[in-house]
């Protein structure tokens, strides 16, 4: 889990919301999601109210990186570690 | 609305999930857990720690991290104590019970003794614009980061209070981002007093002025965000300087704000348990034992007070619960020492009365059901405002907001009620196979 320790052949794709994305291995979801090229200001999902939401504890208390994973809703992001081939939906 | 989750569950039909005994169950695996498992496993007693993360490490060890961190952790996957990550604990049945959900679905746990070693998390105070995306935590940024979240050439603004926020500023320069400053809202009187209250603590002077010289220049004492607005170029905080009646207030551009104000202890496990909550998290005799049987809790969960006094206390209860006895005097020093040193942590970083009146009307307090805080005046009590606003009815279970509640309006929270962490409608049902 040492996001520095990874190189080109340790780098995964993962298709958020359709679209592949590259990350490291060992990243957690939450930082593909916000290092994605134009998440400039770090949103990852809607609230209730439709109002933009990032992440804001990065440990699991909040759900405010909630996405669906691989068909499983509501996962924290922050917790998920990225894998080659997993689908992410931000918009469920 | 699959936030509704829980509440749906009373009409799924229940099913049966395994049963596994276990002698010594520790919840948690940040350095207190690691501590007390490593001390029990050594005696000889058979140990499973559980951790809602996918590593073990904690907080402060997330990802690796210093040669103690790693030594510890090679330490603990020595002991023969059985880590078992990504599990968290969803509610407690009689008998201390657990049942816990991991990567491999819910099981119950059946301890014949628990430590709870559930650490802390961050303190917010809401104010307007703290919902915005770019706004995080002060130590969930540095997690984040931790995870991988990229700053280089961001311009981080640091505040809140506490210790933590120099950790924080000190990990922004390291990873080429841009400290704007560091905003603590305790003003200098109160830092100066506790740096010198520090000499007596040696190692814990030179860690805070081996961060202090990376950040020490950006430090804004008696400082605190009182709003923060989204531009097209990020983000502009207003942030109050100086003491109530003559303050200044000034604007700090940023591309990220990193605002926490202090820890508070995760008592949700032990207080399933029926454990008793002391003023300062979960309360402990001097052998960590709680106020239920067979039950000891340890580490920032029983008051915030940093790594060491996780660390020893920790070992503590697990030579304890391994029924030892050894290591006494020393080791109970080290314990008053460390909560010694956490009752000082809370002197100095007492919260300005001021921070409970940023939130307006229209400011968000509960994120989850985006419930504002002019709909929440009025109400007496944290039980009758979720009743009738749905306040902490969403998937954090009031972990966010239940906290911000008591800033700002000094609500306690109510009793806990399961499940502890949302699971899927059709696990919530589930009672122990035979
Ligand atoms: C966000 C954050 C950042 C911090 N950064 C620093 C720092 O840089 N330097 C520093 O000195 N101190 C830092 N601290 C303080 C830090 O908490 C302590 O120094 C140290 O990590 C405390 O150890 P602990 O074992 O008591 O608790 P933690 O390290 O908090 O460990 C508790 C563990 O329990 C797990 N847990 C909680 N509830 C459940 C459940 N229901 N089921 C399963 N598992 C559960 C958590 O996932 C966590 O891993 C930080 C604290 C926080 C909250
Ligand atoms: S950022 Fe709070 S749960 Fe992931």
């Amino acid at each position: 889990m040492n996001p520095r320790s990874t190189n080109d052949a340790g780098t995964v794709t993962l298709l958020v919301d359709g679209v592949p994305v590259r990350a490291p291995a060992g990243q957690s979801v939450a930082a593909a999601l916000v290092n994605r090229p134009g998440a400039g200001a770090w949103q990852i999902r809607r609230s209730v109210g439709d109002a933009p939401r990032g992440p804001l504890c990065g440990m699991g208390i909040c759900f405010e990186c909630r996405a669906t994973v691989d068909g499983r809703a509501h996962e924290r992001t922050c917790l998920v570690t990225v894998r080659d081939g997993m689908e992410v939906r931000t918009d469920g | 609305m699959a936030d509704r989750v829980v509440e749906q569950a009373a009409t799924a039909p229940a099913t049966t999930a395994p049963v596994e005994r276990v002698e010594l169950l520790v919840v948690g695996a940040g350095p207190a857990g690691i501590a007390a498992a490593t001390a029990a496993a050594g005696a000889g007693r058979q140990v499973l720690v559980i951790d809602d993360n996918p590593a073990p490490g904690g907080q402060i060890w997330r990802g690796g991290g210093p040669a103690a961190a790693e030594r510890a952790v090679a330490r603990l996957a020595a002991s023969g104590a059985v880590v078992a990550p990504g599990t968290a604990v969803v509610d407690v049945g009689p008998a201390r019970r657990l049942f816990v959900r991991g990567p491999t679905g819910m099981r119950w746990l059946e301890p014949r003794s628990i430590i709870v070693a559930t650490g802390a998390r961050e303190r917010f105070v809401p104010f307007p614009g703290w919902t915005l995306p770019g706004v995080v935590g002060a130590g969930g940024l540095q997690a984040l980061v931790k995870q991988g979240c990229d700053i280089a050439g961001r311009r981080v603004l640091v505040a809140g209070s506490g210790p933590l926020l120099l950790a924080v500023g000190a990990l922004v320069a390291e990873r080429g981002g841009r400290l704007v400053a560091i905003a603590e809202q305790a003003d200098i009187r109160r830092l100066a007093r506790f740096a010198l209250g520090l000499m007596a603590t040696p190692g814990k002077l030179v860690q805070a002025l081996g961060l202090g010289r990376a950040v020490g220049s950006r430090l804004l004492p008696g400082s605190f965000p009182t709003a923060v607005r989204a531009t097209g170029g990020g983000l502009v905080v207003s942030v109050s300087s100086g003491p109530a009646g003559s303050e200044k207030t000034g604007d700090l551009p940023c591309d990220i704000l990193a605002c926490g104000f202090g820890l508070v202890p995760n008592t949700e496990v032990a207080r399933a348990l029926g454990c008793r909550i002391g003023a300062a998290g979960v309360w402990v005799d001097e052998d960590q034992r709680t106020s239920v049987a067979g039950v000891f809790a340890v580490g920032e969960c029983t008051g915030v007070g940093g790594v060491e006094k996780s660390l020893v206390e920790g070992r503590l209860a697990g030579l304890r619960a391994a029924g030892l006895a050894g290591g006494d005097a020393t080791l109970r020093a080290q314990v008053r020492r460390a909560r010694a040193f956490a009752a000082q942590l809370e002197k100095t970083f007492t919260l300005d009365p001021r921070l409970a009146r940023l939130a307006d009307d229209d400011t968000i307090v509960c994120r989850c059901e985006d419930v504002v805080a002019g709909r929440l005046r009025g109400f007496t009590d944290w039980r009758e405002a979720k009743l009738l606003t749905r306040v902490g009815m969403g998937p954090c279970q009031g972990r966010v907001c239940g906290t911000c509640t008591g800033v700002v309006f000094g609500w306690a929270p109510d009793d806990v009620r399961p499940p502890l962490v949302p699971v899927p409608v059709a696990g919530l049902t589930t009672v122990p196979g035979s």
